[in-house]
């Protein structure tokens, strides 16, 4: 039974997206239900599986109708991969409270999609081959198609256009790598490519860095890496505030393929390709940083805000995971995990904030305007039926700092331990290709704090003291609730720091050692 | 034999390439299907390309290594699958985006409802 732990991050939202679709209709008390209780048994079951794989060894493996490695489908979960389904359940149960009532009515759908992505997410996080990384992606770009294109409206139609076109486009330029690779490699299996690496022949390990190379492009947009990011902050703005902060975790899914592929194919193990690439990921990681806060400064309103320091956050750990450093890696794994929560966060207040008004400094965002040719009701009376929050004003603002100091990484907060957990070792000199950059890239993280908490308290400034009057006056109990957990969430993983941190030393030291999960997946039989 | 092969994915992506490139989105979308033909075209041929050969089983069957490797079929036809389905979605897209704006450039005219 417990081997099965593995593959159920996919099936169950997978069976409850597929209840919601026949049963769930009209029937809202029915669709709320099905989803939350699912979402909230998948954080159990991601809970479970992160402390299976944490007690267990390296990695729990799972083949697929039960074939030898060698010809099967394997789902791997190893501590990082475990870390990823946990964050993207975590945000997929606050999801679907925080969508109940308003949100969800933009569309028909929106809790099916919902499950889909975190489907489609999970599925990527835990396969073991190229193929089905592919795959997943796909599952989970098609929900989030369906997510953003929720309410339509022109400004969401239109940025939904550009962002199937860049995503049609980065699928094309995954295939294409993915075929390289397997075209010189004989095989698509990620531990078994691990192991095939060091012994290529020169003129077939040419092929395959550019093949690596292709796929690396393809993962840089989704990361929304510059120059191939300027999609993310105007199209994560056109969506509803729930599926932007779903979207939060959608471009870590391409640093955390980045850095899988980095670590399996181009560690220290791999002999000639060693490190192969570290260089440009390391320069488009600091430009993306660059872009980022220049695009933070000059925002005009919360999503756009949100969606660049998104930008920040990918570019930052771009660059910090070239370095092979196990202390390095922690801090960073801890820093994605923070700034993952801390957008999406973030995405949900300027959600709850922008309900009211009209500034002519901040614009208002149209987030819950919803195009409807019909004239058609879209918020009954079950919306003035639900429980409201009085004075919302002082909650929102209180919620708006602590998702400021986790941001821009001001103690006493997690987002400053972990920028400390990753600026300490860089500038005492990690272990890795370029020790020379590493005294660079701290001065870029502590100057992107800097500019980060401008930016932040300007837009503080500017929508709590200049113009309290355009502030919602209501929040409903439901959506309150969950911003409020997941902030307070983050607030107590301040004073619970030792345990993750442990955890996540763990997960770096094996992330650095190939071999422990090559040999995990194909288990003690001959190597060729 | 891949001279042609060669040629023809070259001349596909170039061609889809630059209609990816313009200003409308009927051209587009159609630049995303050639290019996805060069794409498919492509897997194809790191399975290997030989002439006269016999298609699936060489020789009397028994070991595996006499059967021809299956693994870019089942890629290809995973792929023509998907970039099927996103292409019909992303034909949806446009239409809605044609009713939207009244226009079919890919930013639409935003300018006018803002």
């Amino acid at each position: 039974m417990s081997q099965h732990l593995v593959i159920a991050p996919i099936l169950l939202p997978l069976a409850a997206a597929v209840v919601l679709l026949l049963w769930g209709g009209r029937d809202r008390p029915l669709q709320a239900a099905v989803s939350i209780a699912a979402s909230a048994a998948l954080v159990g079951i991601a809970v479970a599986l992160a402390s299976t794989v944490d007690s267990g060894g390296v990695a729990a493996t799972y083949r697929l109708g039960d074939w030898p490695t060698s010809v099967a489908i394997v789902l791997v979960a190893d501590r990082l991969s475990a870390l990823m389904v946990l964050l993207a359940s975590l945000l997929g149960l606050v999801n679907a409270v925080f969508s109940l009532g308003r949100w969800s009515r933009l569309g028909p759908y929106y809790p099916v999609f919902s499950q889909l992505l975190i489907m489609g997410l999970n599925g990527a996080f835990l396969t073991g081959d190229l193929f089905n990384l592919f795959v997943f992606f796909e599952i989970l770009l098609a929900a989030s198609y369906a997510l953003l294109l929720h309410g339509s409206g022109p400004r969401r139609v239109a940025s939904g256009l550009h962002y199937i076109v860049i995503n049609l486009i980065a699928s094309l330029l995954f295939l294409v790598g993915v075929s390289l690779i397997f075209g010189v490699t004989g095989t698509l299996n990620m531990a078994v490519l691990a192991e095939r690496i060091p012994a290529l022949a020169d003129e077939a390990r040419a092929i395959f860095h550019a093949g690596a190379a292709v796929l690396g492009t393809a993962f840089l947009i989704k990361a929304a890496a510059w120059p191939l990011g300027f999609w993310l902050p105007r199209t994560y703005d056109a969506a509803a505030a729930p599926a932007a902060a779903m979207f939060a975790i959608m471009s870590k899914v391409g640093v955390y393929a980045t850095l899988r592929l980095g670590m399996l194919c181009f560690g220290p193990h791999a002999g000639v390709s060693a490190g192969f690439g570290g260089e440009w990921l390391f320069a488009t990681g600091v430009l993306t940083i660059g872009v980022g806060l220049v695009g933070m400064l000059a925002a005009r309103d919360l999503g756009r805000l949100a969606g660049y320091s998104v930008l920040v956050s990918a570019g930052t750990l771009l660059s910090a995971l070239v370095f092979r450093d196990a202390a390095v890696i922690t801090g960073a794994l801890l820093y994605m995990v923070v700034s993952t929560l801390g957008a999406a966060a973030f995405y949900l207040l300027g959600g709850l904030v922008g309900g009211a008004g009209g500034g002519d400094e901040f614009e208002d965002p149209p987030l819950l305007e919803a195009y409807d040719p019909q004239g058609e009701e879209l918020f009954t009376e079950e919306d003035e039926r639900a429980v409201i929050i009085p004075a919302p004003v002082g909650l929102l603002s209180a919620g708006f700092l602590v998702c400021t100091l986790l941001i821009a990484g001001i103690p006493p907060l997690p987002g400053f331990m972990a920028k400390v957990g990753m600026i300490a070792p860089l500038l005492g000199g990690p272990a890795g290709p370029f020790p020379a950059a590493a005294p660079l890239l701290a001065a870029v993280v502590i100057a992107s704090s800097f500019f980060a908490l401008v930016a932040l308290a300007r837009a503080g400034v500017q929508i709590w003291w200049a113009e309290p009057g355009r502030i919602a006056s209501t929040i409903r109990l439901h959506e309150g609730a969950s911003v409020g957990a997941l902030l307070l969430g983050l607030l107590a993983l301040t004073f619970a720091l030792s345990g993750p941190v442990d955890y996540l030393n763990r997960g770096a030291a094996d992330l650095l050692d190939a071999s422990r999960y090559v040999s995990a997946v194909l288990g003690p039989e001959v190597r060729p | 034999m891949e001279i042609v092969l060669a040629l023809a994915i070259g001349v596909l992506t170039a061609s889809g390439v630059w209609l990816v490139l313009r200003p409308r989105t009927f051209q587009v979308l159609i630049g995303l299907t050639l290019l996805s033909y060069a794409v498919n075209l492509f897997i194809f041929s790191t399975g290997g390309l030989r002439i006269g050969a016999e298609p699936v089983l060489r020789g009397p069957a028994g070991s595996l290594i006499d059967y021809a490797d299956p693994l870019p079929q089942a890629l290809v036809l995973t792929a023509i699958v998907i970039g099927f389905a996103t292409t019909a979605l992303l034909l949806v897209v446009i239409l809605a985006a044609r009713g939207l704006t009244g226009g079919d450039h890919v930013d639409g005219s935003l300018e006018e409802e803002a």
